[in-house]
C-alpha cells in the first residue's frame, strides 16, 4: 500500500471535525473488506486517499436498539456477526440476518459493517436488498448537520452514493414489521459460502387480517442494475391480491421486466434475468407461507 | 511523518511497536515482532492463511491495519500451546495426517479454534462453514475436517481447556 495518514478519532463530533480540518482526500475506514483491498489492488474508483479516518471507535455508529412504534435502530458501525446473531434482526428482520450472514467467511463477517456494506456500493452487496425490502432510512452526518434519506435514494450507481466528503451514514432505522408479516433474502452463487452474488432477491410480505389478501409487498433485487432496485410494479401488482399462485408468477414477470442484468464474469444478462423470475416467485411464495404461519 | 508507536499484547505478552499506518498487523506480527506462524497467502482476505484473533474475533490480519490494533489483544498460532503442550486441535491434526505442505495450518487451526470456543459440538457442515474462508491447496479438506470433529469430542472429554 501507498503510504496514507490514519486517525482514530474516539467520536462522531471529533471526527467530523477532522474531515474538516485536513480537507480534502480524505476516507472513512470502518471494516476495511472493501476499503484495504481496494487500497492494496487499485482497483478503487477514488483517487487514492491521503488519510483515513477510522469509525472503529465511534459510539454513535453502534447503537442498536427496538422500539415498538419507531422499530429497529441499527448503527452503522456493526459488524456482520453482530447483526446476524442479533436477536431482533433475526425475529423481526429475518431478510437482514439472512443478508448479513452471508457476507463472505467467519472472519469477514467479524469485520465487515453493515454501513460499510452499503457505503461502498457495490449492485451485488448482500445487505443492500433485505435493507431496501425492509423500508431502511440512512442517517447521514456532516459539516452542515444531519438528514434522513431513504436507503433507495442512497446510490447513485456502482461505487457511488450521495455521501459528499466529510459526511458519514451513522445509522439505519427501520420500522417496524406489521403483524403477519415475513421476510427472506435469497442470493444464488455457484459456491455456497465466499462468493459474490450473481443475483440477490429479498421479499417482505404482510397479510391483511383475515390473511386472504396482501396488504404490503416489497421486491428489492441485487446485482441486476447498477444499484441495488426495488421492484415496484411487481410490488404494486401483487399489492391488495390474494396471493394465488397465478397472481405471484405474474409479480415474479413484472420483477424480471424491471430487472436491468449485465453480462459480466459472474453470469450472462439472460441468466440472470431467469434468476430474478425464478427466486422472486420462490421467495414470495416461502414468506407468504411464513406470515401464515405468524 | 514520523511512525506512530502503538500497543498490542500478544498472546498475552504487551509491546510497543512503531508501525507506519498502512502495515497490515499481518506485516507488523511477523517482520516486526518475529511471530511468523501466521501466513500471507492472498492478502486479499480471501484464503484465511492470515488468521488471528483480534480482541476474541476471528479475522483475516493481512486486511487489517496495525493501527486499527491499537490497545487490543491479539492470539497468533504460537499463543495455542501452553507449557510445551500443543492444543487439541493441533495435536488432532498431527494424528489425524490433516497437514500436508503446511502453509494453510495455522489459519486452519486458529479458524478452528475459534469455532470451539464457540461451538464445542459442531456438526460435519459447521465445521466446513467455519472453515469456508480458509483455503487449501493441498488436502482436499477431509483430513482437516476430521482432525476438527476429533478435537472437538477430546476437549468435551477433557472437559475443555482453553
Ligand atoms: C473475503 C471477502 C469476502 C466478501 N464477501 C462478501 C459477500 O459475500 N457479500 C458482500 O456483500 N460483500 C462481501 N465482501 C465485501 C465487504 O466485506 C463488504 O462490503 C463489507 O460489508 C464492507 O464493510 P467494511 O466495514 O469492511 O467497509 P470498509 O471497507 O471499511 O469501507 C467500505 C467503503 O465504505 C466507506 N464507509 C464505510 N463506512 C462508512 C460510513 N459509516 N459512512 C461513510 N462511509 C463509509 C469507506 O470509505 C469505503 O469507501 C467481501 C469481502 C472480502 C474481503
Ligand atoms: S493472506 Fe490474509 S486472507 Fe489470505
Ligand atoms: S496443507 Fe498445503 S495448503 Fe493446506
Amino acid at each position: 500500500m501507498r503510504p496514507f495518514a490514519h486517525f482514530a478519532p474516539r467520536s462522531l463530533d471529533e471526527a467530523l471535525d477532522i474531515f474538516r480540518r485536513e480537507g480534502e482526500g480524505g476516507r472513512p475506514l470502518a471494516g476495511g473488506t472493501d476499503l484495504v483491498v481496494q487500497l492494496k489492488e487499485g482497483g478503487h474508483k477514488f483517487p487514492y486517499p491521503r488519510y483515513l479516518v477510522s469509525l472503529r471507535r465511534l459510539p454513535e455508529l453502534r447503537a442498536l436498539g427496538w422500539h415498538e412504534e419507531q422499530g429497529l435502530r441499527l448503527g452503522a458501525g456493526l459488524t456482520m456477526a453482530e447483526v446476524a446473531s442479533n436477536d431482533w434482526v433475526r425475529q423481526r428482520y429475518p431478510a437482514l440476518a439472512d443478508g448479513a450472514g452471508l457476507v463472505g467467511s467467519r472472519q469477514t463477517m467479524n469485520m465487515a459493517t453493515v454501513g460499510g456494506n452499503v457505503c461502498n456500493a457495490a449492485p451485488s452487496a448482500d445487505t443492500a436488498p433485505p435493507l431496501l425490502a425492509l423500508e431502511a432510512q440512512a442517517r447521514i452526518v456532516g459539516p452542515q448537520g444531519e438528514r434522513l434519506l431513504p436507503l433507495e435514494e442512497f446510490w447513485l450507481g456502482p461505487g457511488e452514493t450521495v455521501l459528499r466528503h466529510g459526511e458519514l451514514l451513522t445509522e439505519f432505522l427501520l420500522p417496524p414489521p406489521l403483524p403477519r408479516s415475513a421476510s427472506l433474502y435469497r442470493r444464488h452463487t455457484p459456491r455456497q459460502q465466499m462468493d459474490i452474488a450473481v443475483v440477490g432477491v429479498a421479499v417482505a410480505v404482510a397479510l391483511d387480517d383475515g390473511g386472504r389478501t396482501l396488504k404490503k409487498v416489497r421486491i428489492a433485487l441485487g446485482a441486476v442494475a447498477p444499484t441495488p432496485i426495488r421492484a415496484r410494479r411487481a410490488e404494486a401488482a401483487l399489492e391488495g391480491q390474494a396471493p394465488s399462485p397465478e397472481a405471484i408468477a405474474r409479480a415474479a414477470a413484472i420483477a424480471q421486466e424491471e430487472a436491468r442484468p449485465i453480462s459480466d464474469v459472474r453470469g450472462s444478462a439472460a441468466l440472470r434475468r431467469h434468476l430474478v423470475g425464478v427466486m422472486t416467485e420462490r421467495l414470495l411464495r416461502e414468506a407468504i407461507e411464513r406470515a401464515r404461519r405468524g | 511523518m514520523p511512525k506512530r508507536v502503538i500497543t498490542l499484547t500478544v498472546n498475552g505478552e504487551t509491546h510497543e511497536v512503531a508501525v507506519e499506518p498502512w502495515w497490515t498487523l499481518l506485516y507488523t506480527v511477523r517482520e516486526e515482532l518475529g511471530l511468523t506462524g501466521s501466513k500471507e497467502g492472498c492478502g486479499t482476505g480471501d484464503c484465511g492463511a492470515c488468521s488471528m484473533l483480534l480482541d476474541g474475533r476471528l479475522v483475516t490480519s493481512c486486511i487489517v491495519l496495525a493501527v486499527e490494533a491499537d490497545g487490543c489483544q491479539v492470539t497468533t498460532i504460537e499463543g495455542l500451546a501452553q507449557g510445551g503442550q500443543l492444543h487439541p486441535v493441533q495435536q488432532a491434526f498431527v494424528e489425524k495426517g490433516a497437514v500436508q505442505c503446511g502453509y494453510c495450518i495455522p489459519g486452519m487451526v486458529m479458524a478452528a479454534y475459534d469455532l470451539l470456543r464457540r461451538q464445542p459440538d459442531p456438526t460435519l457442515e459447521e465445521v466446513r462453514l467455519a472453515l469456508a474462508g480458509n483455503l487449501c491447496r493441498c488436502t482436499g479438506y477431509t483430513k482437516i475436517y476430521e482432525a476438527v470433529l476429533a478435537a472437538a469430542e477430546r476437549m468435551r472429554l477433557e472437559g475443555a481447556r482453553g
